[in-house]
């Protein structure tokens, strides 16, 4: 039965197998969007001491498919004299890099869309335009307030994506090569091979970046409710709304994704390497031990809920102090820490660079 | 015709339709998103001569940044369209002249290389990065470095040029604001309590 399914499907024409690949990829990572704005609820509701959303469904576990299902339905409204053409383009130009993006990401040894040589120099560059759909949606919006987010997101974002660029750049020394797969390969033996310890300021680095490239809590000037309504999106409604927090989730998940693969070991299971060989041939048990998407699923959960839990704790940065703590501290981080890593693979260091 | 030869005219025909888009709009905004789809189309064309780390960092350094700035700067400013056409003709000799010299040097190129044979494709092992790495940290290692001087030269230029005191502004110096400890802020001071005033007797 299953060889069959296999023969019938490497019997469609190529093109017909990528879009079924990119199907398998974009159905479950729109369906953990929709329930990671659930999580967020909830998990925002219970450090504040509440329920979090608990009417739809029940725990409230259909919220997400009535939040679509009204955004879906309500009217996209077009402000005077905006410019229509990139008003209705600046929503697809924010989605369409956050969703690229995952061709390149393995889910497990192997389990890749496309396993192109340049893996992470396309991530870099694809996770750079999604600053395109902010900066126009602030401008054709023809509102004063989405255009001041618009200009503070594109200040900061092309700030924090040089700080991650020499995070990962630190990454792909280590790994000695840009594709996705061979750093996390890179990675195997143990937990003590797995790239966080060696690379730990880059690492934080990388993910105090990321957050700050998503727009999130506590870097989110972008929307700064407070100050600017809602930033770029305010004169946005309905579907084109819709696919702006569509992007943004996206994006999260995405970022919590590659921190699980560049400096946690992806896929690899954490018992790699500790516990006897003889375990992982353990029926079921042994599965779950031994390496498998299910660990890089379960590492990308874990960082989507920091971005939770760091929403829920700080306070939002002043614009001048995100600026500073870009250029003037992450910045210098990760130059001294490259040269550091140098030392250390000149000398072989440790399980790593042995 | 092969579908990359097929890729490479669609992409080609976008990409001269943008530039050309990019000349003649009146909406600087405009022109600034068509330079956009010049370099994205241009890295597609990159990509397909198999020059897969020139047409990513195209797009990561020029598309991802240099263009975002320009657009920020663009959309900042309110740029009187009719006072830029103002001086046209003025400029019109020199404009003639730099084009006349462009269109000779792109000449020369275009002629020495359209009777060359395509260059045979290299194998699915070969890795763009890895080739240019190879060459630019070996035999091109002093024209890379001396690059880099000039470049790094280039940066504290630019920021010692634009690097100004500002007296008058209201601007708090962020690090001046995290050494604030409690201590200079508050003070405790420990105080005898007081009595509690009695309530005063009726008709005293």
């Amino acid at each position: 039965m299953f060889d069959w399914i296999m023969e019938s499907f490497y019997n469609l024409p190529v093109v017909m197998q990528i879009l079924f690949k990119i199907t398998l990829i974009v159905t479950p990572l729109m369906l953990a969007v929709a329930y990671t704005t659930y999580a967020e609820r909830k998990v925002i509701g219970y450090i504040q001491v509440r329920i979090g959303p608990n009417r739809v469904g029940p725990r409230g576990w259909l919220q997400p498919i009535a939040d679509a299902l009204k955004l879906l339905t309500k009217e996209v409204i077009l402000p005077t004299n905006a410019n229509r053409f990139l008003f209705l383009s600046a929503p697809v130009l924010a989605i369409v890099p956050a969703l690229a993006a995952w061709a390149v990401i393995p889910f497990d040894d192997g389990m890749v869309l496309a396993d192109v040589n340049a893996g992470l120099l396309y991530l870099l560059a694809l996770t750079s335009l999604g600053v395109y759909g902010v900066i126009i949606a602030g401008w054709a919006s023809n509102s004063k307030y989405a255009l001041l987010g618009a200009m503070r997101s594109a200040a900061q974002i092309v700030a924090y994506e040089i700080a991650m660029g020499f995070a990962l750049v630190g990454v792909i020394m280590a790994a000695g090569s840009l594709n996705v797969g061979e750093i996390v390969r890179a990675q195997e033996g143990s937990v003590y091979h797995w790239f966080l310890l060696p690379l730990l300021p880059l690492f934080f680095v990388y993910f105090i970046s990321g957050v700050a490239e998503t727009n999130r809590a506590p870097f989110d000037v972008a929307e700064g409710e407070s100050e600017i309504v809602a930033g770029f999106h305010v004169e946005y409604s309905g579907m084109a709304f819709a696919v702006f927090f569509l992007a943004e989730y996206a994006n999260m998940i995405l970022i919590s994704a590659l921190a699980a693969l560049l400096f946690l070991g992806g896929w690899l299971s954490p018992f790699q390497g500790i516990l006897p060989e003889g375990v992982f041939a353990w029926p079921a048990i042994g599965w779950v031990l031994d390496s498998g998407i299910h660990w890089f699923l379960l590492k990308t959960a874990f960082f989507l809920f920091l971005f939770l839990w760091f929403r829920a704790t700080f306070p939002r940065y002043r614009y001048d102090q995100i600026m500073r703590l870009g250029w003037k501290v992450l910045i210098p981080v990760t130059i001294v820490w490259l040269f550091v890593l140098g030392v250390f693979i000149f000398m072989g260091l440790g399980p790593w660079f042995a | 015709m092969t579908f990359e030869l097929l890729l490479f005219y669609v992409f080609g025909a976008i990409l001269l339709g943008a530039a050309l888009a990019l000349i003649t709009v009146r909406n600087p905004v405009y022109a600034a998103l068509f330079l956009v789809l010049c370099f994205f189309t241009a890295a597609a064309i990159w990509l397909l001569a198999e020059a897969e780390f020139l047409a990513i960092v195209l797009v990561l350094v020029y598309v991802g940044a240099v263009m975002v700035l320009f657009l920020f700067v663009v959309m900042m400013l309110d740029i009187n369209v009719e006072q830029l056409r103002e001086g046209f003709t003025e400029y019109l000799p020199a404009g003639l002249v730099v084009a006349a010299a462009m269109a000779t040097v792109l000449t020369l190129v275009i002629t020495r290389f359209i009777t060359m044979d395509p260059p045979e494709p290299a194998g699915a092992d070969y890795a763009n990065t890895l080739e240019l790495g190879r060459i630019l940290y070996t035999d091109y290692v002093y024209p890379f470095e001396i690059a880099a001087v000039i470049l790094l030269v280039a940066i504290i230029a630019a920021i010692s040029l634009t690097m100004r005191r500002r007296p008058d502004t209201k601007s708090i110096d962020p690090t001046e604001q995290m050494k604030a400890r409690r201590e200079d802020r508050v003070r405790l001071v420990s105080m005898e309590s007081e009595p509690r005033e009695r309530k005063k007797k009726k008709g005293a």
